[in-house]
């Protein structure tokens, strides 16, 4: 596998640290004016998710990591792994569910979600940061009250708990941030 | 430019070819990574005191506070030590700054302080678990340069920590991290060295300077070796300084002073980028 030297480091450079693909979030070179330079490096392991700093002496090389994204559009579970697909090449792809993590209940049939391969293996599915979900159980609400009030829990078909005006019914389809878990708003059908 | 360069085995210059009149097949020239030699020239010459603002470059160095072209305020004072040089650098940035009158603690006294090591007496091993135990980076457990694990630790355990509220000079550094400055004639464990930090930045450099050309030869020869150990081009020495240190430099302290991080801390910028117009981005 190819190395970098540390003077190729740049955020989103992907290399191999403890076994693990990281991502550069952050690189930031010291150097005193009479010594040696180092990078302050800020890390994501993106199998664990961690985050943490290491520090690198200029010059010291890290192996890359072969990881790489792709869009593929989500078709379905057959409970142990979630199958996705190429709309282009029609070639399919199965995420185990250390790939998926939490993110399994904003995944919709059909939608484009982005996988990262490492060595060819999908090990993080990312979904769109908007999808749209139907309402399958949530109390009825009161006519007049508007999205200013507290809301309440609506259970979506995907599974999702998500905090909605008081105004939405069950099998309204709503739209969600899944960066943050969020009603958005109703989507008229 | 210059047709010899520094042997600094941490400055990676820039160079280029001139061709022209009396160089058809080309001649190296490199541009400066400070104006130190060229001014040692002129007090051997026997300038007198002497100060120049002028650009340096220094490749590989980019980044927050690094830019390779920067602004450089050098000056040499015949008949000072670095404490006198100290005691002026304090007024200028007293005077620019506005700062309160500067800390000074030795290098031995600031790691004593912050790190509990002597950093005169540690021995290697020391040094590595010290900055292991701070997690400073995998490639520690087998490092072989007392000096690099030294200013490891210096950069992240103790610059962050001091001339927060005023500026800090640090004197007296290892005489292995000596450079161009003499040795202490009290102590040959250190180098008269200081250098100046204010608000997390390295602000300048000072020497009591080195007077002996044949010391300053071997120095260079050094330098010259470790870069091929470490796989480094050897830099061609610079013997018009070296001749000139012969003919007789007035013994006098010297400090440069980036200029480019003086007015991030007069403007109170967080990056260098931010105080030059055309930056290794833009230029």
């Amino acid at each position: 596998m190819a190395t970098v030297s540390t003077n190729e480091f740049k955020n989103g450079l992907k290399f191999m640290m403890d076994g693990e693909p990281c991502n550069i979030l952050d690189n930031e070179t010291v150097k005193p004016g009479k010594g040696q330079a180092f990078n302050r490096v800020k890390i994501r392991k993106l199998i664990s998710g961690k985050v943490l700093e290491k520090t690198f002496k200029s010059g010291e090389t890290v192996e890359l990591a072969d990881v790489m994204e792709c869009n593929l559009d989500y078709l379905y579970s057959d409970g142990e792994f979630w199958h996705f697909m190429n709309a282009e090449t029609f070639e399919q792809l199965a995420a185990d569910a250390k790939a998926i993590g939490d993110n399994e209940k904003w995944l919709v049939e059909q939608d484009s979600c982005i996988i990262t391969l490492w060595n060819n293996s999908p090990i993080i599915v990312s979904p769109p940061n908007f999808v749209e979900i139907e309402v399958t159980e949530t109390d009825p609400g009161l006519k007049g009250d508007t999205a200013g009030t507290g809301g309440k829990p609506a259970t979506l078909s995907t599974g999702a708990v998500v905090r909605v005006p008081l105004f939405i019914q069950i099998g309204e389809i709503i739209r969600v941030d899944t960066r943050t878990g969020d009603y958005v708003s109703r989507v008229s059908k | 430019m210059s047709q010899a360069t520094v042997t600094d085995v941490h400055l990676h210059t820039f160079n280029t070819t001139f061709v022209g009149p009396g160089a058809a097949d080309g001649m190296a020239l490199y541009l400066q990574t400070s104006p130190e030699f060229h001014m040692k020239r002129l007090l051997c010459a026997g300038s007198g005191a002497i100060y120049q603002m002028c650009k340096s470059f220094r490749n590989e160095e980019s980044g927050r506070y690094h830019n390779p072209e920067f602004t450089m305020l050098e000056w040499y004072r015949p008949g000072f030590d670095h404490f006198d040089l100290m005691a002026e650098m304090d007024l200028l940035l007293q005077s620019v700054l506005k700062t309160q009158p500067s800390d000074t603690m030795s290098y031995q006294q600031v790691f004593l302080q912050h790190l509990k090591i002597d950093p005169l007496t540690a021995d290697i091993e020391l040094l590595r678990q010290s900055a292991m135990s701070y997690d400073l980076g995998d490639f520690v457990a087998h490092e072989q340069n007392k000096d690099t694990l030294l200013q490891l630790l210096f950069c992240f355990k103790i610059e962050p920590k001091i001339g927060q509220e005023r500026p800090m000079m640090i004197y007296d550094f290892p005489a292995s991290q000596a450079a161009l400055a003499q040795i202490s004639p009290q102590d040959s464990r250190v180098a008269e060295r200081f250098e100046v930090y204010y608000r997390g930045i390295e602000l300048a450099n000072g020497f009591h300077e080195l007077a002996d050309g044949s010391e300053q030869l071997a120095r260079f020869e050094q330098d010259n070796q470790q870069r091929i150990a470490e796989g480094l081009a050897a830099q061609p020495i610079d013997h018009n300084l070296i001749d000139a240190l012969g003919a007789g430099l007035p013994d006098c302290a010297g400090v440069a002073l980036g200029i480019d991080r003086l007015i991030m801390l007069a403007l109170n910028k967080k990056r260098i980028d931010q105080v030059i117009a055309f930056d290794v981005q833009r230029c």
